[in-house]
């Protein structure tokens, strides 16, 4: 196998997806939903058909006025109630029509969102995790939530009344052209200069919301402060501060959603102005057409009709391309998000590592943070099966980093890491999470009783298995003293529990997993003396047969390791051996220890 | 609601009502305008088979001044009504906030974050969101009653089709709203599901990353997804089916109005021009008709969220505070009398009104801790200490006893007063989105001097002046950027700025290494000559800091005395402070024998 060059790090941003244009955002869109485009065909046709009525009406009009009341001998019952029957025909088919098309334009819509939805989500979850970390939660949320729904809002009302309307204003032209050409000239001269100036505002529109929604993001992570910061917030009493923070990210965002809106009224109301003073330039020339004869004031009459049917889509697309251009940079964020490659990506033909105990080496691994010094230099490290090594050092020399590295949340900048003799970049994700697992030291808990959250490490275990796991991690005693046991509720990120409780779960987790490899990343760090020496023994019996990791600032995990392993500033290993070996060699350990040893002892 | 919109807003609204009543007025005003101009110049103009210049001037004039006046109208009813609806927004925004920095702890304790947060966000703009198209409804009414009173004038009978198919199209709006509502409720209620679902799941990455259960979650997604999709579904059918009827109705009164026109033409009662008039009043009234339809489809959610927002603006129960000072006059004393506090457990979330248990977690504690006194608390995991230094600061209220500082009983102290005196170090710090100095002082008037020795002190200044601008590096959401033992020095450096006369240290030092543990007590102890410490830690060194241990177990105080008492004494305790060095020689015994029999 050839040693693999490093992967590009300028990736490890979120791609705003603000470089799209609009139409390339709604290819990319329309190729990521697939459901939006079937069926379409058919949609379009029955817009088309659904528009008939509307234009059949003008041109009723128009028989009426001309055959029907103005007729020779006086207004003619008989030849209206004719024309009225053909029109409410036309109605008919109207509303039938517009049923079909707005139920079609949902079902397609929503299952192709939800489809987008799925994957935008599915993607944040295959991001890499240094890649997740660049963004807020919040942000990251809303773009499988609110961002999807302006996209829904847009292409169901606003895509339905596009699709009628470009119909609308289609029949209208070819209608006008039929009374008047002249006239048609007229209205067609009125609006081209609109169309251009509504381009140019559209990029202002555009741009004016996609500045809201940003808003909208530093709002929401205002917020949140104030609800998951409580504690600390009551604790300094700095409601004011906080207050005030929060104030200034609404205010913004009001003064962002005012300007925006602004922008938004002088684009239609530029739509509104051109039509109304279109109607006005029709009469005059109308006038001066009919004076000559060259057509009658029931042609006029519905020629003003016609119009209004041309102008009243006009203005509309206006709106709606107003609208259009909020979905589209919501819908900018969700592919921005999709098309942001996953750098920590599982590998096409991933090879699939047999079960037993795991053989790990580091090989001249780096690796330095986005813009950052390098956190670790140069490790070379052979851990042979079924051995416990602990690695120490001091806070913030790259433990953690060294952790993440072998679990794969993160790759190497140089070098690699092999597990059986394989580089982990190779290795496919449902092998290598199955086989190594990670006990990081703030275990997420969801918002689930107690037996779901162990359960969470392997699915398919029955509730014996997590009894078993629970007995013996022998922690038995602690579980039968919860309110409900095994099915009581952790409540939202398992705040009902203090954080060595939510410790003893996520450890609980991980031994139901039953990897070959664990990684304990700081895993007890809040569980009291006690507990962690029962839990280590629980582990110890574990572990043994398997390969573990532990990371841990009290020495008791490192002295009952096989090996030591200290890493010291700049990430670099400076020593390396049993703890009898090491703790009498004078080094960066003995003094560790020696630390250790003072603080467990009586003065 | 909406009173209460208007109400806060007044100004705004009504400019954008008087916009709406212009909007109102012209646009009827149009058909009027026309079928003026076509019987004061169009039909002479034909007659007499040349238009004088008079005439065009009279047809265009008229025409441009009525549009220019209705596009006015449209900009004031527009802007204003966007503005007071932002303004309400920016403002219930601001108020719901408040109650969430005004309500005690146990509030939060009980309500998800997921939901707080879309209550401040998502229900609050849909509850306005009804404030943009609200002038326009009022316009329509206006425009509705103008067309009205237009065809009275023109025509009696003409107005009976006016007055059959107005009312007709509001009861059809009314129909519509009706059966739009429950459905609008549920995929309301289910876009909150969905929000809840990625919002944990994301905050779950990690864990979900190194377990490889993506699949697991994005199938759990996928359930809320497509429920969510159903239900979206429905709303579409429910609007197919009233949509097209709504928009029928006044086409059919416009063919109604044919109809009855010819038969009064041929009566002699109407000339054509008035009957093409009001067919084209009809048309053009069609499409603001449908914008109330969208008002109303519009209002069960405004109601649904302002249901929502008004459950936390009226959420009671906030801490009572007294008037008292705390003395500012070195270490405070500090003592609980038969303190107890349980938390609500619910044992059915999901349901709003879930049944709940309670679960004692602080259990008749009484304490006194003297000035300057330094008194570790040490017990099992989950036996009710973190709690304790809740009950300390007034983060909660104990459910029976009281908590005294000075002899006063902190629930007689000023608001903010607890903290004046006190400070906590809590076991999960938070930090906010801000910058390292923003983070420790929190907003309080502090030199960089000043700031520096807290960070000495809470061993951070190195690592601080390694950040990229010091202390204006930002540390990101809670945080991010630094580690976990960067982020509990940073809280550490927060507490000890305030040079605070009772500090409260919730294991506070459990993600830093010993060496610097060591560290950061040997310079406390030396700073802190003037102050109270209370400590929770399992390190002997930090307990061996402390004049006196209390042991608690299961909530209780089991004993309390001096650490080699407890030691000799307390089996719970010796066995909970022993436990490395007994492990320890444990090991070396067993490697003895290995060694002896090898």
């Amino acid at each position: 196998m050839s040693l693999r060059s490093a992967p590009p790090v300028e990736h490890h941003g979120i791609a705003s997806g603000r470089d799209l244009s609009t139409w390339g955002t709604l290819r990319r869109g329309i190729e990521l939903s697939p459901e939006l485009r079937r069926g379409f065909g058919v949609t379009v046709l029955l817009a088309g058909l659904s528009t008939l009525g509307r234009v059949l009406v003008p041109f009723v009009v128009q028989r009426v006025t001309d055959e029907g009341i103005l007729a020779a001998g006086g207004p003619h019952e008989d030849v209206v109630a004719r024309y009225v029957a053909l029109a409410l025909a036309g109605v008919v088919v109207t509303a039938l029509s517009a049923y079909l098309v707005n139920v079609r334009l949902f079902r397609s819509s929503e299952t192709g969102l939800a489809t987008l939805r799925l994957k935008a989500f599915r993607h944040i979850h295959d991001l890499a995790m240094l890649t997740q970390s660049t963004e807020r939660r919040g942000s990251l949320v809303s773009r499988v939530t609110s961002d999807v729904d302006t996209i829904s809002m847009f292409v169901q009302f606003g895509g339905l009344m596009l699709m009628v309307n470009v119909a609308q204003i289609t029949l209208a032209t070819v209608l006008m052209l039929v009374y008047s050409p002249v006239l048609a000239l007229v209205v067609w001269a009125c609006f081209v200069p609109l169309f251009f100036i509504i381009r140019l505002l559209q990029g202002v529109v555009g741009r004016a919301y996609t500045t809201v929604r940003e808003r909208v993001g530093d709002l929401l992570a205002a917020i949140s402060e104030a609800v998951v910061g409580a504690q600390a917030i009551r604790a300094y009493a700095v409601e004011d501060r906080t207050a005030q923070r929060i104030d200034a990210a609404i205010e913004n965002h009001r003064v962002a959603a005012i300007g925006a809106q602004a922008r938004a009224v002088l684009a239609f109301t530029s739509g509104q102005l051109v039509s109304g003073l279109t109607t006005a330039v029709v009469l005059v020339v109308g006038t001066v057409l009919a004076a000559r004869g060259s057509l009658t004031l029931g042609e006029l009459l519905a020629f003003l009709f016609l119009v209004n049917l041309f102008t009243m889509p006009v203005q509309q697309a206006t709106e709606i391309l107003n609208e259009m251009q909020n979905a589209v940079a919501g819908w900018r964020r969700v592919i921005g998000i999709i098309d942001t490659p996953a750098d920590v990506a599982d590998p096409a033909d991933g090879v699939v590592l047999p079960r037993g105990p795991i053989t790990v080496r580091f090989e001249a691994v780096g690796f330095a943070y986005p813009g950052g010094e390098p956190v670790l230099h140069d490790i070379d490290l052979a851990i042979a099966p079924r051995r416990r090594v602990a690695v120490v050092g001091e806070t913030g020399t790259g433990k953690s980093t060294l952790a993440k590295l072998l679990t794969r949340l993160m790759d190497p900048t140089t070098g690699r890491v092999l597990v059986d003799g394989t580089d982990l970049r190779d290795v496919a994700f449902s092998s290598l999470r199955q086989r190594v697992v990670l006990v990081p030291q703030e275990g997420f808990l969801f918002d689930a009783t107690l037996l779901e959250n162990i359960r969470f490490g392997r699915p398919a275990a029955s509730d014996d298995d997590v009894r078993l796991t629970i007995t013996e991690l022998g922690l038995d005693g602690w579980v039968s003293g919860l309110p409900l046991g095994l099915a009581t509720h952790v409540g939202q990120r398992g705040e009902s529990l203090s954080a060595g409780e939510r410790q003893l779960v996520a450890l609980a987790r991980a031994y139901l997993a039953d990897p070959d490899l664990l990684v304990l990343d700081e895993a007890t760090s809040a569980v009291d003396p006690g507990t962690e020496v029962r839990l280590q023994r629980a582990l110890d019996s574990l572990t043994r047969g398997r390969t573990s990791i532990a990371i841990a600032h009290r020495l008791s995990t490192a002295e009952a390791a096989d090996e030591v392993v200290v890493v010291v500033d700049a990430g670099r290993i400076v020593e390396r051996g049993p703890h009898a070996e090491l703790v009498g060699r004078g080094g960066v350990y003995t003094g560790l220890h020696d630390s250790w040893v003072a603080q467990q002892q009586s003065l | 609601m909406i009173r209460r919109g208007i109400a806060a807003q007044p100004r705004w609204f009504a400019v954008a009502v008087l916009g709406a009543t212009v909007y109102g007025v012209m646009t009827g005003l149009t058909a009027w305008a026309i079928g003026w101009v076509v019987q004061e110049a169009v039909t002479p103009a034909i007659e007499a088979g040349h238009a004088t210049s008079g005439q065009l001037w009279l047809v265009g004039g008229v025409l441009s001044a009525v549009v220019l006046v209705n596009v006015v109208g449209v900009v004031g009813r527009r802007l204003a009504g966007g503005i007071a609806m932002y303004n309400l927004g920016a403002h219930y925004r601001r108020e719901v906030t408040r109650q969430y920095l005004r309500l005690p702890l146990s509030w939060h304790h009980r309500h998800p974050s997921g939901q707080l947060l879309s209550n401040a966000n998502a229900d609050v703009e849909a509850t306005w969101n009804i404030f943009a198209p609200l002038p326009m409804a009022i316009g329509v009414l206006v425009m509705l009653a103008f067309g009205i009173v237009q065809m009275l004038v023109v025509d009696p009978f003409l107005a009976v089709v006016g007055l059959t198919v107005f009312p007709l199209l509001f009861a059809a709006n009314v129909a519509f709203q009706r059966a739009m509502s429950p459905r609008m409720t549920q995929a309301q209620q289910l876009r909150a599901d969905v929000s809840q679902v990625a919002h944990e799941s994301f905050e779950a990455a990690l864990i979900v990353k190194s377990l490889g259960r993506e699949d697991h979650e994005t199938e759990r997604f996928r359930a809320v997804t497509d429920e969510l999709r159903d239900a979206n579904i429905e709303v579409g059918r429910t609007r197919g089916r009233f949509d097209p009827a709504i928009e029928a109705i006044p086409t059919l009164g416009t063919l109604a109005v044919l109809l009855v026109g010819t038969h009064r033409v041929g009566s002699g009662s109407l000339s054509a021009a008035e009957v093409a008039q009001i067919a084209y009043l009809f048309s053009i009234t069609a499409f603001p008709v449908r914008a109330l339809g969208w008002v109303l489809a519009k209002l069960p959610r405004s109601v649904v969220g302002w249901d929502r927002v008004s459950a936390v603006l009226e959420a009671r129960g906030a801490m009572d505070h007294g008037d008292r000072d705390l003395p500012r006059s070195g270490a405070s004393t500090v003592a609980t009398e038969s303190v107890s506090y349980a938390y609500e457990i619910e044992t059915d979330p999901g349901e709003p009104e879930g049944s709940a248990t309670l679960h004692p977690a602080v259990v008749d504690v009484t304490l006194e801790v003297p000035a300057g006194a330094t008194v570790a608390v040490v017990g099992p995991t989950g036996s009710g200490k973190s709690t304790l230094t809740n009950l300390l600061m007034r983060l909660v209220d104990p459910d029976t006893g009281v908590v005294l500082v000075d002899g006063i009983d902190l629930r007689e102290v000023r608001r903010g007063g607890v903290s004046e005196v006190a400070a906590l170090v809590p076991q999960q710090t938070f930090l906010f989105d801000d910058t390292v100095r923003g983070n420790v002082t929190l907003g309080s008037a502090h030199d960089d001097a000043a700031l520096w020795r807290a960070l000495e002190v809470a061993h951070a200044a190195d690592f601080v002046r390694r950040l990229g601008a010091g202390l204006d590096t930002r540390v990101g959401e809670r945080g991010a950027s630094l580690s976990g033992g960067q982020r509990q020095r940073v809280a550490l450096a927060r507490a000890i700025i305030r040079d605070p006369q009772l500090l409260i240290l919730d294991d506070a030092t459990s993600a830093v290494d010993p060496s610097v543990e060591q560290g950061i007590l040997d310079r406390l102890r030396r700073a802190s000559a003037g102050t109270t410490v209370v400590v929770v830690a399992y390190r002997m060194a930090t307990v061996l800091l402390a004049d006196e241990v209390f042991y608690v177990e299961g909530g209780r105080v089991v004993d309390r005395g001096t650490h080699a008492a407890l030691l000799g004494r307390c089996p719970g305790y010796e066995q909970l402070m022993t436990a490395y060095a007994r492990e320890a020689a444990e090991r070396a015994a067993i490697t003895a024998t290995e060694e002896a029999a090898r």
